[in-house]
């Protein structure tokens, strides 16, 4: 019975191939919407968390300044010192390492070629509070990070634009005229959110502040914290240290900030989950449009289809059948209406992903979802006119023009 | 002439009786009595035309008698079976086993085979493909359509579209086949070739034919002429074969 009455259905529904497409149109774009949102949503999401992750999780950035978006006037507060460097890796606890980091700008040549990029001043701690390893080659010695040596670090970048992706270790640079020996290469780490990672040369901080910044300045400290504590308490400890050493009276504010990259990505990850949960509501909203729109074409064909109706009564067909051909119209209408939307939501994912600078993904969950719903919409607006139609007497339905 | 008497069964008891049967359209002060108080013995194997002026109650009588309506008084017994008792699904169960129907305006699904439509009443009895298929093609084979099997309505004549319709109404084996007006839309030429064909299904398929017509000239192929007016049955007509017994 349930097997003819689908073929009943199908053939309905291919019998009146342009009525039926606009029928499900509806459903088509809601379920496109919804799944092409959802998608999109978390592509986003896990573009940024990735972004995020790059800078190394279990990470503070400290800054002077007030942070983001609270400049307003007044003086610039000072940079940070080494001694101030110092004192948070000693005294915070929690603390697994502190990387001073002081940057410039340099044209570097070798063998004729320049290339311009930044400088970046620091110590053997820059390695050990986020994962960056060296494909060759090795980090500081003591010496050379206490007497700032003119060596360098080069990242994938340099090597590929100066040393054509050759072997670097060992050769001499010049930067801004000053001879600089190769004594490492960085992995790459590719694009990320914040320009080409890999276009930097490592260098001793000491080295940085006396030949290029000119000064003792330290403009961030990279602060490694040990997974075992809780990232506030130790924010709440260098922030404590630091206020004692810039000697910040009481009811004053702080004059540095600590930008944590782990909240960060918390944030990040609450702001797109949160725009993907207003437009999915949005598109979930047409999708109910679109289930209206199935009902009210239904009611106009069993208003159409009345004499047929009428026939099927005459021949012997008992309500539930009648009743069940409309129910199996809708609601194959609807998963037809719905498949046709996965298919275009993957065709959307797929346009709009580069676009977006996002990975294409298909989210299995989503789209079974968004198929399973846009089956239930069929059945709840196919039900009310399947009733009138199962409901229709028979000898008025025959004499209906 | 001896089919058609062996054709009919005097001796069992009548396919159709009613009873005093009444019909009231609508309510109140615009109550209509259609019919006042009909009774009616059918014998199975006959081949009856039903005749009368028009509003005198034919249709209403044979939406009763098809089981579509239920009389608003009186008895409606079908092969034994009170009718007026039944309710919707029953009866609808009641014309899938036993009734076939042709209407004036054949009343064939739209864009749809020849095929397709005989083999509709096959697919609510829940036959397989491959049954209904044969089936309904023997269907078209009797009414003389074989060759127009996949023929939609638009690309039949009247006269084919009616037997197509006929085809429909006998796939099942019905006991009895009620066409209200079957001809009424057809010229002369085409009415004689759908009575003949109902006279022959009549006598090879036994199959009890009502008929409603205007025309003497159809009624003239049955057997019994039953005369409605103002709701009652006026008088019954045997034709053809003096003598015999009806109601
Ligand atoms: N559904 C209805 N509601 C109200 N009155 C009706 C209805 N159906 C029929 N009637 C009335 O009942 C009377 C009998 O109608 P019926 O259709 O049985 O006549 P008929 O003999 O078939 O006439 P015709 O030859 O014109 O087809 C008519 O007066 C008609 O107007
Ligand atoms: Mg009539």
């Amino acid at each position: 019975m349930l097997g003819t009455t689908f073929s009943l259905a199908v053939r309905s529904i291919f019998r009146h191939k342009l009525r039926s497409f606009l029928t499900t149109l509806g459903i088509i774009i809601g379920v496109a919407a919804v799944v092409a949102m959802v998608t999109l949503g978390k592509a986003t999401t896990k573009a940024a968390q990735q972004q995020v992750a790059s800078l190394g999780t279990n990470v503070l950035q400290v800054r002077p300044g007030q942070g983001f978006g609270r400049g307003g006037g007044g003086p610039r507060p000072p940079d940070f010192k080494e001694e101030d460097v110092e004192a948070v890796a000693r005294q915070v606890a929690g603390v697994n390492a502190v990387a001073p980091q002081a940057q410039s700008t340099a044209t570097v040549i070798y063998q004729g070629a320049n290339w311009s990029t930044t400088i970046n001043g620091t110590t053997n701690a820059f390695f050990q509070v986020q994962p960056w390893p060296l494909v060759s080659g090795r980090t500081f010695t003591r010496a050379e990070e206490q007497a700032g040596k003119a060596v360098c670090i080069i990242g994938n970048t340099i090597r590929t634009n100066l040393f054509r992706g050759g072997e670097a270790v060992g050769e001499r640079l010049r930067v801004n005229g000053v001879s600089c020996d190769v004594i490492g290469t960085l992995s790459t780490r590719g694009q990320g959110g914040f320009g080409d990672q890999d276009d930097v040369i490592v260098m001793p901080i000491k080295q940085v502040q006396r030949r290029f910044t000119g000064s003792r300045d330290i403009r961030l400290m990279l602060v490694g914290v040990d997974p075992a504590y809780d990232s506030a308490q130790v924010q709440e400890s260098i922030k404590q240290v630091l206020r004692e050493r810039r000697q910040i009276s009481g009811g004053k504010d702080d004059d540095f900030n600590i930008f944590d990259t782990a909240q960060i990505s918390a944030t990040l990850t609450g702001i797109t989950t949160l725009l993907t949960q207003i437009v999915t509501a949005v598109a979930a909203i047409s999708l109910v449009v679109g289930g209206i729109g199935i009902m009210n074409i239904m009611l106009v064909s069993v208003t159409e289809r009345t004499r047929e109706i009428g026939i099927r009564l005459a021949i012997g067909a008992v309500a539930s059948e009648v009743l069940m051909q409309f129910l199996m119209e809708a609601v194959v209408l609807s998963c037809l209406g719905g498949l046709v939307g996965l298919v275009v939501a993957q065709l959307v994912v797929f346009g709009l992903a580069p676009l977006m600078q996002v990975e294409f993904m298909f989210e299995p969950q989503i789209n079974v979802i968004a198929f399973l719903v846009s089956a239930v919409i069929g059945v709840v607006f196919g039900y009310f006119p399947a009733r009138r139609a199962a409901s229709l007497n028979p000898i008025d339905a025959l004499r209906h023009e | 002439m001896a089919a058609r008497e062996a054709s009919v069964a005097p001796n069992e008891p009548p396919i159709i009786q009613l009873r005093g049967v009444s019909k009231v359209y609508g309510e109140g002060a615009t109550a209509f009595q259609a019919l006042k108080s009909v009774d009616l013995d059918i014998a199975a194997g006959d081949f009856v035309a039903v005749m009368g002026p028009s509003g005198s109650g034919k249709s209403t009588t044979m939406n009763i008698l098809g089981c579509l309506d239920v009389p608003s008084s009186g008895q409606f017994l079908f092969k034994g079976l009170h009718v007026e008792r039944l309710d919707r699904d029953q009866r609808a169960l009641l014309r899938r086993k036993y009734l076939g129907f042709v209407f004036q305006g054949f009343n064939l699904l739209a864009r749809t085979s020849a095929l397709e439509n005989v083999e509709l009443p096959l697919l609510y009895r829940g036959d397989g493909k491959k049954e209904r298929r044969a089936t309904a093609m023997a269907a078209l084979d009797k009414v003389g359509l074989k060759e127009w099997w996949d023929h939609t309505p638009a690309e039949l004549s009247g006269g084919q579209q009616q037997r197509v319709a006929i085809a429909r109404a006998i796939v099942t084996n019905p006991d009895v086949l009620l066409a209200d007006e079957p001809t009424g839309n057809l010229d002369s030429e085409r009415s004689v070739e759908i009575m003949k064909l109902l006279t022959e299904l009549n006598q090879t398929s036994g199959i009890t034919v009502l008929m409603v017509t205007h025309e003497p000239d159809m009624a003239a192929f049955a057997r019994t002429i039953v005369h409605f007016k103002d709701g009652l049955v006026e008088r019954i007509e045997a034709q053809h074969l003096q003598g015999e017994v009806v109601a």
